[in-house]
């Protein structure tokens, strides 16, 4: 049944342009990005030629991209997030599903995984770039699959969000500028524990910070973890949210 | 009795915020029964049927779909349950088509099974022709079409439907009036409006629902019963005195309606157009015209709901008091 919502949900967004506009504009951005760090890269290798252990081309092209595309999605993944639920609601479709013998968790769940799978989709596109690097030189496999992990984690966290704030309204464009809104915070909030030491819980809380180190191919539990935590709370609200649908209010 | 008896309700009412919007209502629908809800604009039809479907949850009471709680159950009730809401919920960029191949999968219909129940509802809702069409052009009258055929595609034991009338042409409402009849054979169908005719040409049972309460629940030729004859349309040429027609056996009531149009009320089945014919030869009344007038289920809809609104207001009155 999710996998029959998240079929749907993924048709509908390849019928609308705004998938098809979404991938390319992405993919033309990342691939301008992409060509800057390896012009750079390449202007840079005599001078790492000579450092003993020096950067390679994963840590100094790859990585980098990655970061990058993270940062461009936390733009864009509003836009496909904030008609997950709002527009159902919207043009009343919602009662289709709420009146089918479906549960509100395989509602949020269907969406969730129709949503990422077309993340993914993109982020699969992407990866494209940094793998045409094999056909004239070696990549440092544990590194890239370090970052596409990490990256992966923040997409389907920028996902849980942005279906939960599209939970709460009728209006797209008031989900789309609530989920940038939290994201953006989510990311930026370690600057103010920048100041002292003190404030590592507002460092804790950044999304940036975990992602930074799994990009440098350190793997850490504690991070995983801290995006699948995200990614639960998200979900579990959504489906108490849609649940209260129901309820007297 | 249990099998015969599709949907039972038992006391629900549902209340948003403070405002009560159905307030205790109790009935049964049985096996192959047509039943209207009938009601102004507010008074709690659409929540009924959400509350039904399961898109709202009552406040209070109990609703048993088949002989299955809808709290307690809700998939396996809703299994047994199509629901076409007051707006069709349709997803406009899908093709009829793909769209009821969705609810086709929502309804947990097997695949093997799909084709045949796609053909059967396309056919019985007249969309062979537009399968491969968007819905999004396809013209109202279709897309409430898709929306029944949406409501019926798992050939559920209950189908609801909210206003599956509204905004269509007459033809079309004639189509849509014969395929509710159709739907009444196996299934069991409640259909809500606030068209009277329609509740009329379509239902077995008609109940009223004012203001959250039910205010009447009888079937359509109980209704008929209420809507005899009471009432005379004449016209006179050369009219006596108002005091004279009153004189007429029969005649409870008088009313001019201009010079020589009146207006003769009587009890049902006591019709006094015989002995006003006789007089009015014999007086030279000169008579032209006569029409006796039905009371039609509009007026009966009207007294109910008007009489019940002064009711409330005493009741409303004598509350105050007590406080």
């Amino acid at each position: 049944m999710i996998f029959t919502i998240a079929a749907k949900e993924l048709k509908a967004l390849f019928l609308s342009p705004m998938a098809w506009a979404i991938l390319a504009v992405v993919q033309a951005i990342v691939a301008y990005f992409f060509l800057i760090y390896l012009d750079y890269f390449v202007t840079l290798q005599p001078q790492l030629a000579m450092l003993p252990n020096a950067p390679g081309v994963t840590s100094m092209v790859v990585a980098p991209l990655y970061a990058t595309v993270a940062t461009i999605l936390l733009l864009v993944t509003p836009l496909l997030t904030m008609r997950l639920i709002s527009e159902e609601r919207r043009n009343k479709t919602l009662s289709l599903l709420m009146s089918a013998p479906v549960s509100a968790s395989e509602i949020i769940l269907g969406k969730f995984v129709g949503i990422a799978g077309f993340l993914l989709l993109m982020l699969l596109l992407i990866t494209l770039m940094p793998l045409s690097l094999l056909s004239s030189g070696q990549l440092d496999a544990g590194l890239m699959l370090s970052g596409i992990l990490g990256t992966v984690l923040v997409i389907c966290s920028f996902a849980a969000a942005g279906l939960y704030i599209s939970t709460l309204t009728a209006q797209p464009t008031v989900a789309a500028v609530g989920t940038f809104g939290l994201l953006l915070l989510l990311w930026i909030v370690d600057i103010a524990g920048n100041t002292g030491n003190e404030n590592n819980v507002l460092a804790y809380l950044s999304m940036l910070n975990h992602n930074q180190a799994l990009l440098r191919g350190i793997f850490s539990s504690a991070d995983v973890i801290y995006y699948l935590l995200f990614i639960i709370t998200f979900m579990v609200l959504s489906i108490r949210r849609l649940d209260a649908e129901r309820l007297q209010h | 009795m249990q099998n015969n008896t599709f949907v039972q309700v038992k006391d629900v009412s549902r209340f948003y915020g403070t405002s009560c919007a159905v307030n205790k209502i109790s009935f049964d629908v049985k096996r192959g029964e047509v039943l209207g809800f009938l009601g102004p604009n507010g008074a709690g039809k659409s929540t009924t049927m959400m509350m039904l479907t399961g898109n709202l949850a009552p406040s209070e009471g109990e609703i048993i779909i088949n002989g299955i709680d809808i709290l307690d159950k809700p998939r396996q009730a809703k299994a047994n349950i199509g629901f076409l809401p007051e707006q069709p919920p349709l997803y406009r960029d899908l093709t009829v088509d793909e769209y009821l191949r969705f609810c086709a999968q929502l309804h947990r219909i097997r695949s093997a099974k799909i084709a045949d129940a796609l053909d059967s509802a396309k056919q019985r809702c007249g969309l062979t022709e537009v399968g491969p069409r968007l819905i999004a052009n396809l013209s109202k009258g279709y897309q409430q079409r898709v929306g029944i055929a949406q409501a019926i595609i798992h050939s559920p034991a209950v189908v609801i439907l909210d206003e599956p009338t509204v905004g269509l042409d007459p033809i079309q409402i004639r189509e849509i009036r014969q395929l509710i009849r159709e739907l009444g054979g196996e299934h069991s169908v409640i259909l809500s409006s606030h068209i009277l005719p329609e509740i009329q040409a379509t239902c077995d049972r008609v109940q009223i629902i004012h203001r959250g309460e039910l205010v009447l629940s009888d079937t359509v030729e109980g209704l008929n019963h209420y809507m005899h004859e009471s009432c005379l349309v004449i016209v006179l040429r050369q009219p006596p005195a108002v005091a004279e027609l009153e004189t007429i056996t029969g005649v409870t009531a008088v009313e001019t309606m201009d010079e020589q149009r009146f207006k003769l009320y009587h009890e049902p089945g006591q019709s006094p157009a015989e002995a006003l014919v006789e007089l009015a030869v014999q007086n030279q009344w000169r008579l032209t015209e006569l029409t006796p007038e039905k009371r039609s289920l509009e007026q009966i809809f009207v007294d109910i709901t008007t009489s019940e609104k002064t009711a409330d207001a005493s009741d409303d009155a004598a509350k105050e008091q007590v406080a």
